[in-house]
Protein backbone atom coordinates (compact mmCIF):
# COMPACT_ATOMS: atom_id res chain seq x y z
CA UNK A 1 0.00 0.00 0.00
CA UNK A 2 2.72 2.45 1.01
CA UNK A 3 4.50 1.57 -2.21
CA UNK A 4 1.56 2.75 -4.31
CA UNK A 5 0.89 5.69 -2.04
CA UNK A 6 4.40 6.98 -2.69
CA UNK A 7 3.80 6.89 -6.44
CA UNK A 8 0.50 8.70 -6.10
CA UNK A 9 2.11 11.42 -4.01
CA UNK A 10 4.92 11.82 -6.55
CA UNK A 11 2.43 12.01 -9.43
CA UNK A 12 0.22 14.55 -7.66
CA UNK A 13 3.27 16.55 -6.65
CA UNK A 14 4.50 16.71 -10.23
CA UNK A 15 1.05 17.70 -11.45
CA UNK A 16 0.81 20.42 -8.83
CA UNK A 17 4.27 21.62 -9.78
CA UNK A 18 3.48 21.83 -13.48
CA UNK A 19 0.27 23.71 -12.71
CA UNK A 20 2.14 26.08 -10.43
CA UNK A 21 4.89 26.55 -12.99
CA UNK A 22 2.35 27.23 -15.76
CA UNK A 23 0.68 29.89 -13.60
CA UNK A 24 3.88 31.77 -12.97
CA UNK A 25 5.33 30.92 -16.38
CA UNK A 26 2.44 32.75 -18.00
CA UNK A 27 2.90 35.64 -15.58
CA UNK A 28 6.64 35.77 -16.33
CA UNK A 29 5.97 35.60 -20.05
CA UNK A 30 3.56 38.51 -19.86
CA UNK A 31 5.84 40.59 -17.67
CA UNK A 32 8.95 39.91 -19.77
CA UNK A 33 7.14 40.61 -23.02
CA UNK A 34 5.78 43.81 -21.52
CA UNK A 35 9.18 45.02 -20.36
CA UNK A 36 10.78 44.13 -23.68
CA UNK A 37 8.13 46.21 -25.40
CA UNK A 38 8.41 49.06 -22.87
CA UNK A 39 5.04 48.33 -21.32
CA UNK A 40 4.14 47.41 -17.75
CA UNK A 41 2.20 44.17 -18.14
CA UNK A 42 -0.33 43.07 -15.53
CA UNK A 43 -0.28 45.43 -12.55
CA UNK A 44 -3.76 45.50 -11.06
CA UNK A 45 -4.62 42.01 -9.79
CA UNK A 46 -2.63 41.45 -6.63
CA UNK A 47 0.73 42.99 -5.87
CA UNK A 48 2.52 43.63 -9.20
CA UNK A 49 -0.31 41.70 -10.90
CA UNK A 50 0.91 38.43 -9.39
CA UNK A 51 -2.61 37.01 -9.15
CA UNK A 52 -3.49 37.87 -12.76
CA UNK A 53 -3.01 34.35 -14.09
CA UNK A 54 -4.93 32.91 -11.13
CA UNK A 55 -7.82 35.17 -12.09
CA UNK A 56 -7.47 33.97 -15.69
CA UNK A 57 -7.66 30.35 -14.55
CA UNK A 58 -10.83 31.08 -12.58
CA UNK A 59 -12.25 32.73 -15.68
CA UNK A 60 -11.40 29.67 -17.79
CA UNK A 61 -12.93 27.34 -15.19
CA UNK A 62 -16.29 29.07 -15.20
CA UNK A 63 -16.46 29.37 -18.98
CA UNK A 64 -18.85 27.23 -20.96
CA UNK A 65 -17.14 24.26 -22.64
CA UNK A 66 -18.27 24.56 -26.23
CA UNK A 67 -18.03 21.62 -28.60
CA UNK A 68 -18.54 22.51 -32.28
CA UNK A 69 -21.56 20.76 -33.80
CA UNK A 70 -19.50 19.22 -36.60
CA UNK A 71 -16.60 18.16 -34.38
CA UNK A 72 -15.57 14.58 -33.81
CA UNK A 73 -16.59 14.59 -30.16
CA UNK A 74 -14.39 11.79 -28.92
CA UNK A 75 -11.19 13.05 -30.55
CA UNK A 76 -12.03 16.62 -29.64
CA UNK A 77 -12.58 15.87 -25.98
CA UNK A 78 -9.61 13.54 -25.59
CA UNK A 79 -7.04 15.70 -27.39
CA UNK A 80 -6.17 18.19 -24.61
CA UNK A 81 -5.79 15.37 -22.11
CA UNK A 82 -3.45 13.45 -24.44
CA UNK A 83 -1.41 16.54 -25.21
CA UNK A 84 -0.96 17.27 -21.54
CA UNK A 85 -0.43 13.70 -20.37
CA UNK A 86 2.28 13.15 -23.00
CA UNK A 87 4.25 16.06 -21.59
CA UNK A 88 3.44 15.24 -17.98
CA UNK A 89 4.63 11.62 -18.33
CA UNK A 90 7.97 12.95 -19.52
CA UNK A 91 8.66 14.27 -16.01
CA UNK A 92 8.68 10.71 -14.69
CA UNK A 93 12.25 9.90 -15.69
CA UNK A 94 14.05 13.17 -14.97
CA UNK A 95 16.27 13.55 -11.90
CA UNK A 96 15.70 16.57 -9.66
CA UNK A 97 18.64 15.89 -7.40
CA UNK A 98 21.07 13.12 -6.57
CA UNK A 99 18.88 10.18 -5.56
CA UNK A 100 15.68 12.13 -6.20
CA UNK A 101 13.90 11.10 -9.35
CA UNK A 102 10.36 9.78 -9.81
CA UNK A 103 11.38 6.63 -11.71
CA UNK A 104 14.96 5.48 -12.13
CA UNK A 105 14.75 4.04 -15.64
CA UNK A 106 17.73 2.57 -17.47
CA UNK A 107 16.19 3.77 -20.71
CA UNK A 108 15.10 7.11 -19.26
CA UNK A 109 16.24 9.33 -22.12
CA UNK A 110 14.77 7.00 -24.73
CA UNK A 111 11.51 6.87 -22.81
CA UNK A 112 11.24 10.65 -22.57
CA UNK A 113 11.94 11.08 -26.26
CA UNK A 114 9.33 8.46 -27.13
CA UNK A 115 6.62 9.82 -24.84
CA UNK A 116 7.14 13.37 -26.06
CA UNK A 117 6.34 12.33 -29.62
CA UNK A 118 2.89 11.28 -28.44
CA UNK A 119 2.15 14.98 -28.12
CA UNK A 120 2.07 15.19 -31.93
CA UNK A 121 -0.72 12.65 -31.88
CA UNK A 122 -2.72 14.79 -29.46
CA UNK A 123 -2.20 17.85 -31.61
CA UNK A 124 -3.31 15.98 -34.74
CA UNK A 125 -6.38 14.71 -32.86
CA UNK A 126 -7.21 18.24 -31.76
CA UNK A 127 -6.83 19.58 -35.28
CA UNK A 128 -8.75 16.83 -36.98
CA UNK A 129 -11.44 16.58 -34.32
CA UNK A 130 -12.22 20.31 -34.47
CA UNK A 131 -13.38 19.93 -38.09
CA UNK A 132 -12.08 23.38 -38.90
CA UNK A 133 -9.68 24.37 -41.65
CA UNK A 134 -7.48 26.51 -39.41
CA UNK A 135 -7.21 23.76 -36.84
CA UNK A 136 -6.29 21.07 -39.33
CA UNK A 137 -3.76 23.35 -41.05
CA UNK A 138 -2.18 24.11 -37.70
CA UNK A 139 -2.15 20.46 -36.75
CA UNK A 140 -0.53 19.39 -40.03
CA UNK A 141 2.11 22.09 -39.71
CA UNK A 142 2.75 21.06 -36.14
CA UNK A 143 3.14 17.40 -37.05
CA UNK A 144 5.51 18.21 -39.92
CA UNK A 145 7.53 20.51 -37.72
CA UNK A 146 7.80 18.30 -34.64
CA UNK A 147 8.70 15.19 -36.62
CA UNK A 148 11.33 17.09 -38.63
CA UNK A 149 12.94 18.67 -35.60
CA UNK A 150 13.08 15.40 -33.71
CA UNK A 151 15.91 14.36 -36.03
CA UNK A 152 18.47 17.08 -35.18
CA UNK A 153 17.35 16.95 -31.55
CA UNK A 154 17.76 13.18 -31.57
CA UNK A 155 21.24 13.31 -33.03
CA UNK A 156 22.29 16.04 -30.62
CA UNK A 157 21.11 13.79 -27.81
CA UNK A 158 22.87 10.76 -29.28
CA UNK A 159 26.14 12.67 -29.31
CA UNK A 160 25.70 13.17 -25.55
CA UNK A 161 24.77 9.55 -25.04
CA UNK A 162 27.91 8.48 -26.90
CA UNK A 163 30.01 10.56 -24.50
CA UNK A 164 28.06 9.37 -21.44
CA UNK A 165 27.68 5.73 -22.57
CA UNK A 166 24.31 5.44 -20.85
CA UNK A 167 20.65 6.32 -21.32
CA UNK A 168 19.98 6.55 -17.59
CA UNK A 169 19.52 10.22 -16.81
CA UNK A 170 20.62 9.86 -13.20
CA UNK A 171 23.91 8.32 -14.32
CA UNK A 172 24.39 11.05 -16.92
CA UNK A 173 23.81 13.63 -14.18
CA UNK A 174 26.23 12.02 -11.74
CA UNK A 175 28.99 11.93 -14.35
CA UNK A 176 29.00 15.72 -14.61
CA UNK A 177 30.19 16.58 -11.11
CA UNK A 178 32.43 15.75 -8.21
CA UNK A 179 30.42 12.64 -7.32
CA UNK A 180 31.41 11.01 -10.61
CA UNK A 181 33.02 7.60 -10.37
CA UNK A 182 35.00 8.06 -13.56
CA UNK A 183 37.57 10.68 -14.56
CA UNK A 184 36.28 13.72 -16.33
CA UNK A 185 38.56 16.05 -18.24
CA UNK A 186 37.92 19.73 -18.93
CA UNK A 187 38.14 20.14 -22.74
CA UNK A 188 39.76 16.68 -22.80
CA UNK A 189 43.07 17.86 -21.36
CA UNK A 190 42.75 18.85 -17.70
CA UNK A 191 41.53 16.28 -15.20
CA UNK A 192 38.83 18.00 -13.15
CA UNK A 193 37.34 14.97 -11.35
CA UNK A 194 38.02 16.57 -7.97
CA UNK A 195 37.29 20.15 -9.01
CA UNK A 196 33.83 19.54 -10.40
CA UNK A 197 31.60 22.54 -10.84
CA UNK A 198 31.05 24.11 -14.23
CA UNK A 199 34.31 22.58 -15.50
CA UNK A 200 32.95 19.04 -15.53
CA UNK A 201 29.65 19.79 -17.24
CA UNK A 202 29.10 17.88 -20.45
CA UNK A 203 29.47 20.96 -22.64
CA UNK A 204 32.99 21.45 -21.26
CA UNK A 205 33.99 17.82 -20.99
CA UNK A 206 33.48 17.65 -24.75
CA UNK A 207 33.34 21.16 -26.25
CA UNK A 208 31.62 20.11 -29.47
CA UNK A 209 28.60 19.48 -27.25
CA UNK A 210 28.18 23.28 -27.09
CA UNK A 211 27.14 23.04 -30.75
CA UNK A 212 24.99 20.03 -29.91
CA UNK A 213 23.44 22.01 -27.06
CA UNK A 214 22.56 24.89 -29.39
CA UNK A 215 21.10 22.45 -31.92
CA UNK A 216 19.08 20.76 -29.20
CA UNK A 217 17.90 24.09 -27.81
CA UNK A 218 16.71 25.31 -31.22
CA UNK A 219 15.03 21.98 -31.92
CA UNK A 220 13.38 22.01 -28.49
CA UNK A 221 11.90 25.42 -29.25
CA UNK A 222 10.40 23.89 -32.37
CA UNK A 223 9.13 20.86 -30.48
CA UNK A 224 7.36 22.95 -27.89
CA UNK A 225 5.80 25.05 -30.69
CA UNK A 226 7.20 28.30 -29.41
CA UNK A 227 8.20 31.36 -31.38
CA UNK A 228 10.09 31.63 -33.69
CA UNK A 229 8.76 28.16 -34.51
CA UNK A 230 5.12 28.85 -33.68
CA UNK A 231 3.74 28.34 -37.17
CA UNK A 232 1.28 25.73 -35.84
CA UNK A 233 -0.48 28.45 -33.85
CA UNK A 234 0.48 31.42 -36.04
CA UNK A 235 -2.07 33.87 -34.65
CA UNK A 236 -1.88 36.10 -37.70
CA UNK A 237 -2.67 33.34 -40.19
CA UNK A 238 -4.44 30.51 -38.41
CA UNK A 239 -6.35 32.26 -35.58
CA UNK A 240 -4.82 29.94 -32.98
CA UNK A 241 -3.96 26.83 -34.99
CA UNK A 242 -4.91 23.49 -33.52
CA UNK A 243 -6.52 24.92 -30.38
CA UNK A 244 -8.80 27.39 -32.17
CA UNK A 245 -12.00 25.64 -31.11
CA UNK A 246 -11.10 24.90 -27.52
CA UNK A 247 -12.69 26.82 -24.67
CA UNK A 248 -12.61 26.82 -20.92
CA UNK A 249 -10.75 24.07 -19.16
CA UNK A 250 -9.73 22.25 -22.35
CA UNK A 251 -7.99 25.36 -23.58
CA UNK A 252 -6.34 25.69 -20.17
CA UNK A 253 -5.01 22.16 -20.54
CA UNK A 254 -3.44 22.96 -23.90
CA UNK A 255 -1.84 25.98 -22.29
CA UNK A 256 -0.68 23.95 -19.32
CA UNK A 257 0.89 21.45 -21.73
CA UNK A 258 2.75 24.21 -23.55
CA UNK A 259 4.31 25.58 -20.38
CA UNK A 260 5.06 22.13 -18.95
CA UNK A 261 6.73 21.33 -22.26
CA UNK A 262 8.89 24.44 -21.95
CA UNK A 263 10.00 23.31 -18.51
CA UNK A 264 10.52 19.70 -19.59
CA UNK A 265 12.67 20.40 -22.66
CA UNK A 266 14.75 22.86 -20.65
CA UNK A 267 15.15 20.24 -17.96
CA UNK A 268 16.34 17.67 -20.51
CA UNK A 269 18.82 20.23 -21.85
CA UNK A 270 20.05 20.92 -18.33
CA UNK A 271 20.46 17.24 -17.52
CA UNK A 272 22.24 16.40 -20.76
CA UNK A 273 24.43 19.43 -21.28
CA UNK A 274 24.52 21.76 -18.28
CA UNK A 275 25.45 19.46 -15.44
CA UNK A 276 21.95 18.52 -14.21
CA UNK A 277 21.79 18.98 -10.42
CA UNK A 278 25.51 19.57 -10.09
CA UNK A 279 26.74 22.86 -8.77
CA UNK A 280 28.32 25.35 -11.19
CA UNK A 281 30.90 26.32 -8.53
CA UNK A 282 34.17 24.37 -8.77
CA UNK A 283 36.60 23.46 -5.98
CA UNK A 284 39.50 25.91 -6.16
CA UNK A 285 42.43 24.94 -3.97
CA UNK A 286 41.29 24.99 -0.36
CA UNK A 287 37.98 26.71 -1.19
CA UNK A 288 35.81 23.64 -1.67
CA UNK A 289 32.85 25.45 -3.19
CA UNK A 290 31.68 22.35 -5.04
CA UNK A 291 31.75 20.20 -1.90
CA UNK A 292 29.84 22.83 0.06
CA UNK A 293 27.13 23.24 -2.55
CA UNK A 294 26.47 19.61 -3.39
CA UNK A 295 23.90 17.25 -1.98
CA UNK A 296 20.52 17.57 -0.31
CA UNK A 297 18.39 20.52 -1.29
CA UNK A 298 21.24 22.06 -3.32
CA UNK A 299 20.49 19.62 -6.13
CA UNK A 300 16.89 20.78 -6.46
CA UNK A 301 18.01 24.41 -6.23
CA UNK A 302 20.59 24.07 -9.01
CA UNK A 303 18.20 22.13 -11.26
CA UNK A 304 15.44 24.69 -10.84
CA UNK A 305 17.76 27.67 -11.27
CA UNK A 306 19.33 26.30 -14.43
CA UNK A 307 15.99 25.30 -15.90
CA UNK A 308 14.45 28.67 -15.11
CA UNK A 309 17.37 30.42 -16.81
CA UNK A 310 16.75 28.34 -19.94
CA UNK A 311 13.01 29.02 -19.76
CA UNK A 312 13.88 32.70 -19.45
CA UNK A 313 15.98 32.45 -22.60
CA UNK A 314 13.06 30.78 -24.38
CA UNK A 315 10.78 33.65 -23.39
CA UNK A 316 13.44 36.19 -24.37
CA UNK A 317 13.80 34.57 -27.81
CA UNK A 318 10.05 34.43 -28.28
CA UNK A 319 9.68 38.18 -27.87
CA UNK A 320 12.63 38.99 -30.09
CA UNK A 321 12.59 36.81 -33.16
CA UNK A 322 9.81 36.88 -35.75
CA UNK A 323 8.13 33.72 -36.96
CA UNK A 324 9.78 31.48 -39.58
CA UNK A 325 8.14 30.81 -42.90
CA UNK A 326 7.46 27.12 -43.51
CA UNK A 327 10.18 26.71 -46.14
CA UNK A 328 12.72 28.57 -43.99
CA UNK A 329 11.78 26.33 -41.11
CA UNK A 330 12.43 23.19 -43.12
CA UNK A 331 15.63 24.67 -44.62
CA UNK A 332 17.01 25.33 -41.17
CA UNK A 333 16.11 21.87 -39.97
CA UNK A 334 17.27 19.74 -42.88
CA UNK A 335 20.10 21.77 -44.40
CA UNK A 336 21.70 23.25 -41.30
CA UNK A 337 20.80 21.57 -38.05
CA UNK A 338 20.69 17.96 -39.24
CA UNK A 339 24.14 17.97 -40.93
CA UNK A 340 25.62 19.82 -37.95
CA UNK A 341 24.10 17.26 -35.59
CA UNK A 342 25.61 14.47 -37.69
CA UNK A 343 29.02 16.12 -37.42
CA UNK A 344 28.56 16.42 -33.66
CA UNK A 345 27.77 12.73 -33.45
CA UNK A 346 30.88 11.90 -35.48
CA UNK A 347 33.06 14.11 -33.28
CA UNK A 348 31.52 12.45 -30.21
CA UNK A 349 32.64 9.06 -31.42
CA UNK A 350 36.17 10.28 -32.10
CA UNK A 351 36.27 12.12 -28.78
CA UNK A 352 35.15 9.11 -26.82
CA UNK A 353 37.66 6.81 -28.51
CA UNK A 354 40.78 8.98 -28.52
CA UNK A 355 40.43 11.87 -26.09
CA UNK A 356 38.45 10.80 -23.04
CA UNK B 1 23.74 29.06 -47.81
CA UNK B 2 26.47 29.06 -45.18
CA UNK B 3 26.70 32.84 -45.25
CA UNK B 4 22.91 33.05 -44.83
CA UNK B 5 23.17 30.86 -41.81
CA UNK B 6 25.92 32.93 -40.17
CA UNK B 7 24.04 36.09 -41.05
CA UNK B 8 20.91 34.70 -39.40
CA UNK B 9 22.79 34.03 -36.20
CA UNK B 10 24.40 37.47 -36.15
CA UNK B 11 21.17 39.35 -36.76
CA UNK B 12 19.35 37.22 -34.20
CA UNK B 13 22.04 38.05 -31.68
CA UNK B 14 21.70 41.75 -32.47
CA UNK B 15 17.97 41.52 -31.89
CA UNK B 16 18.46 39.65 -28.66
CA UNK B 17 20.86 42.25 -27.27
CA UNK B 18 18.40 44.97 -28.18
CA UNK B 19 15.48 43.31 -26.38
CA UNK B 20 17.50 42.42 -23.30
CA UNK B 21 18.54 46.07 -23.09
CA UNK B 22 14.90 47.06 -22.98
CA UNK B 23 14.17 44.33 -20.45
CA UNK B 24 16.75 45.63 -18.01
CA UNK B 25 16.00 49.31 -18.49
CA UNK B 26 12.35 48.68 -17.62
CA UNK B 27 12.84 49.70 -13.99
CA UNK B 28 12.86 53.28 -15.24
CA UNK B 29 9.36 54.62 -15.17
CA UNK B 30 8.12 57.35 -17.42
CA UNK B 31 8.00 60.75 -15.81
CA UNK B 32 4.70 62.53 -16.06
CA UNK B 33 5.70 65.83 -17.57
CA UNK B 34 3.92 68.28 -19.76
CA UNK B 35 4.35 68.10 -23.51
CA UNK B 36 5.81 71.60 -23.49
CA UNK B 37 8.69 70.39 -21.32
CA UNK B 38 12.06 70.16 -23.03
CA UNK B 39 12.53 66.59 -21.83
CA UNK B 40 9.23 65.29 -23.12
CA UNK B 41 10.66 63.68 -26.25
CA UNK B 42 13.96 62.76 -24.61
CA UNK B 43 12.58 59.95 -22.46
CA UNK B 44 13.90 57.15 -24.64
CA UNK B 45 14.44 54.54 -21.93
CA UNK B 46 12.20 52.70 -19.53
CA UNK B 47 8.55 51.78 -19.73
CA UNK B 48 6.32 54.13 -21.60
CA UNK B 49 2.96 53.38 -19.97
CA UNK B 50 0.93 56.08 -18.25
CA UNK B 51 -1.34 54.40 -15.72
CA UNK B 52 -4.18 56.65 -16.66
CA UNK B 53 -6.66 56.95 -13.83
CA UNK B 54 -3.79 57.09 -11.33
CA UNK B 55 -1.50 59.26 -13.40
CA UNK B 56 -2.52 61.90 -15.84
CA UNK B 57 -0.50 63.75 -18.39
CA UNK B 58 -0.90 67.43 -17.56
CA UNK B 59 -2.81 69.29 -20.26
CA UNK B 60 -2.43 72.99 -21.02
CA UNK B 61 -4.71 75.29 -19.04
CA UNK B 62 -5.97 76.63 -22.34
CA UNK B 63 -6.76 73.13 -23.61
CA UNK B 64 -9.60 72.95 -26.09
CA UNK B 65 -11.64 70.00 -24.91
CA UNK B 66 -15.18 70.00 -23.57
CA UNK B 67 -17.46 73.00 -23.96
CA UNK B 68 -18.60 75.21 -21.16
CA UNK B 69 -21.12 78.05 -21.25
CA UNK B 70 -21.16 81.06 -18.97
CA UNK B 71 -24.90 81.43 -19.16
CA UNK B 72 -24.93 84.86 -17.49
CA UNK B 73 -22.97 86.22 -20.44
CA UNK B 74 -25.11 84.53 -23.07
CA UNK B 75 -27.34 86.74 -25.16
CA UNK B 76 -29.08 83.70 -26.71
CA UNK B 77 -28.21 84.85 -30.22
CA UNK B 78 -28.31 81.20 -31.46
CA UNK B 79 -25.20 81.72 -33.61
CA UNK B 80 -23.39 78.78 -32.03
CA UNK B 81 -26.29 76.44 -32.74
CA UNK B 82 -26.45 77.65 -36.32
CA UNK B 83 -22.73 77.28 -37.02
CA UNK B 84 -22.43 73.87 -35.36
CA UNK B 85 -21.60 71.32 -38.12
CA UNK B 86 -23.13 68.42 -36.18
CA UNK B 87 -26.06 70.28 -34.65
CA UNK B 88 -25.21 69.34 -31.13
CA UNK B 89 -26.36 72.61 -29.55
CA UNK B 90 -30.05 72.97 -28.86
CA UNK B 91 -31.30 76.39 -27.78
CA UNK B 92 -34.79 77.57 -27.02
CA UNK B 93 -35.10 81.31 -26.61
CA UNK B 94 -37.89 83.30 -25.01
CA UNK B 95 -38.12 86.94 -25.77
CA UNK B 96 -38.05 89.07 -22.70
CA UNK B 97 -40.60 91.75 -22.22
CA UNK B 98 -37.83 94.24 -21.57
CA UNK B 99 -34.04 94.34 -21.42
CA UNK B 100 -33.01 91.82 -18.72
CA UNK B 101 -29.59 93.16 -18.02
CA UNK B 102 -26.12 93.32 -19.40
CA UNK B 103 -23.38 90.81 -20.05
CA UNK B 104 -19.93 91.38 -18.65
CA UNK B 105 -18.83 93.05 -21.88
CA UNK B 106 -21.74 95.43 -21.86
CA UNK B 107 -24.08 93.86 -24.41
CA UNK B 108 -27.74 94.15 -23.49
CA UNK B 109 -29.55 90.85 -22.99
CA UNK B 110 -33.04 90.70 -24.41
CA UNK B 111 -33.71 86.96 -24.56
CA UNK B 112 -34.08 84.25 -21.94
CA UNK B 113 -32.46 80.88 -22.62
CA UNK B 114 -35.18 78.44 -21.62
CA UNK B 115 -33.03 75.62 -22.91
CA UNK B 116 -29.31 75.54 -23.70
CA UNK B 117 -28.28 71.90 -24.21
CA UNK B 118 -25.00 70.71 -25.69
CA UNK B 119 -24.84 67.04 -26.61
CA UNK B 120 -21.17 66.22 -25.92
CA UNK B 121 -21.66 62.78 -27.46
CA UNK B 122 -22.24 64.49 -30.80
CA UNK B 123 -19.71 67.29 -30.40
CA UNK B 124 -16.66 66.95 -32.60
CA UNK B 125 -14.60 69.60 -30.82
CA UNK B 126 -14.17 71.84 -33.86
CA UNK B 127 -14.51 74.96 -31.75
CA UNK B 128 -16.55 76.91 -34.33
CA UNK B 129 -19.14 77.86 -31.71
CA UNK B 130 -16.48 79.54 -29.59
CA UNK B 131 -15.37 81.59 -32.58
CA UNK B 132 -18.75 82.93 -33.58
CA UNK B 133 -19.93 83.70 -30.06
CA UNK B 134 -20.18 87.52 -29.87
CA UNK B 135 -19.87 87.66 -26.09
CA UNK B 136 -17.34 84.82 -25.75
CA UNK B 137 -19.60 83.07 -23.31
CA UNK B 138 -19.16 79.61 -24.87
CA UNK B 139 -15.62 78.38 -24.37
CA UNK B 140 -13.61 75.17 -24.51
CA UNK B 141 -12.10 74.02 -21.23
CA UNK B 142 -9.21 71.72 -20.31
CA UNK B 143 -11.67 69.15 -18.99
CA UNK B 144 -11.49 66.04 -21.20
CA UNK B 145 -12.29 62.93 -19.20
CA UNK B 146 -15.95 62.54 -18.41
CA UNK B 147 -17.34 59.05 -18.13
CA UNK B 148 -21.06 58.54 -17.69
CA UNK B 149 -23.30 55.54 -17.29
CA UNK B 150 -26.20 56.92 -19.30
CA UNK B 151 -25.88 58.47 -22.73
CA UNK B 152 -28.24 61.27 -21.74
CA UNK B 153 -25.77 62.35 -19.07
CA UNK B 154 -23.54 63.52 -21.91
CA UNK B 155 -26.11 66.19 -22.78
CA UNK B 156 -24.93 69.14 -20.76
CA UNK B 157 -27.68 71.53 -19.73
CA UNK B 158 -26.50 75.05 -19.19
CA UNK B 159 -29.78 76.90 -18.84
CA UNK B 160 -30.35 78.18 -15.30
CA UNK B 161 -34.11 78.60 -15.71
CA UNK B 162 -36.53 76.18 -14.17
CA UNK B 163 -39.55 75.03 -16.13
CA UNK B 164 -41.83 77.19 -13.99
CA UNK B 165 -39.74 80.27 -14.62
CA UNK B 166 -39.76 79.55 -18.33
CA UNK B 167 -43.51 79.10 -18.29
CA UNK B 168 -43.90 82.35 -16.39
CA UNK B 169 -41.71 84.24 -18.85
CA UNK B 170 -43.62 82.70 -21.73
CA UNK B 171 -46.89 83.78 -20.18
CA UNK B 172 -45.49 87.27 -19.67
CA UNK B 173 -44.38 87.39 -23.29
CA UNK B 174 -47.77 86.21 -24.49
CA UNK B 175 -49.45 88.73 -22.30
CA UNK B 176 -47.26 91.49 -23.68
CA UNK B 177 -47.84 90.29 -27.23
CA UNK B 178 -51.56 90.12 -26.62
CA UNK B 179 -51.48 93.65 -25.15
CA UNK B 180 -49.56 94.92 -28.12
CA UNK B 181 -51.89 93.17 -30.48
CA UNK B 182 -54.81 94.67 -28.69
CA UNK B 183 -53.16 98.08 -28.77
CA UNK B 184 -52.48 97.65 -32.45
CA UNK B 185 -56.02 96.61 -33.15
CA UNK B 186 -57.26 99.47 -31.11
CA UNK B 187 -55.00 101.81 -33.08
CA UNK B 188 -56.20 100.27 -36.36
CA UNK B 189 -59.79 100.63 -35.27
CA UNK B 190 -59.17 104.19 -34.31
CA UNK B 191 -57.49 104.80 -37.62
CA UNK B 192 -60.27 103.05 -39.48
CA UNK B 193 -62.79 104.99 -37.45
CA UNK B 194 -60.88 108.15 -38.22
CA UNK B 195 -60.87 107.51 -41.97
Amino acid sequence: MNFYLKYFIVAIGLFAFSGFFALFGVYAERKVSAFIQDRLGPTETGKFGLLQTLADVIKLLIKEPIIPAAADKLLFMMAPAIIFVAVYMGFAAIPWAGGLMPANLNLGLYYIFAILSVETLGILMAGWGSNNKYSILGAMRSAAQIISYEIPAGFAIISVVMIAQTLNLQTISTQQGILSAEHSKFLGIWDVSTNGGILSWNIFRAPHLIVAFIIYFIASLAESNRAPFDIPEAESELVAGFHTEFTGMRFAFVFLAEYSMMFLVSMIAVVLFLGAWNTPLPNIGVVNLADWTTGGAWGILWTVVKVLVLVGVQIWIRWTVPRFRVDQLMNLCWKVLTPLAFICMLVSGVWRLWVM
Amino acid sequence: MFRNFINGFITTWKGLTLTIGHLFSSHKKRQIIQVSSDNYFKQMEGTNTIQYPKQELPVPEVGRYQLDVEIDDCIVCDLCAKVCPVDCIDIEAIKATEAIGQTSDGTTKRLYAAKFDIDMAKCMYCGLCTIVCPTECIIMTNQYDRTVFELKDLTYEFSDMTAEEAAEKRALLEKQLAERQAAKEAAMKQKGGGA
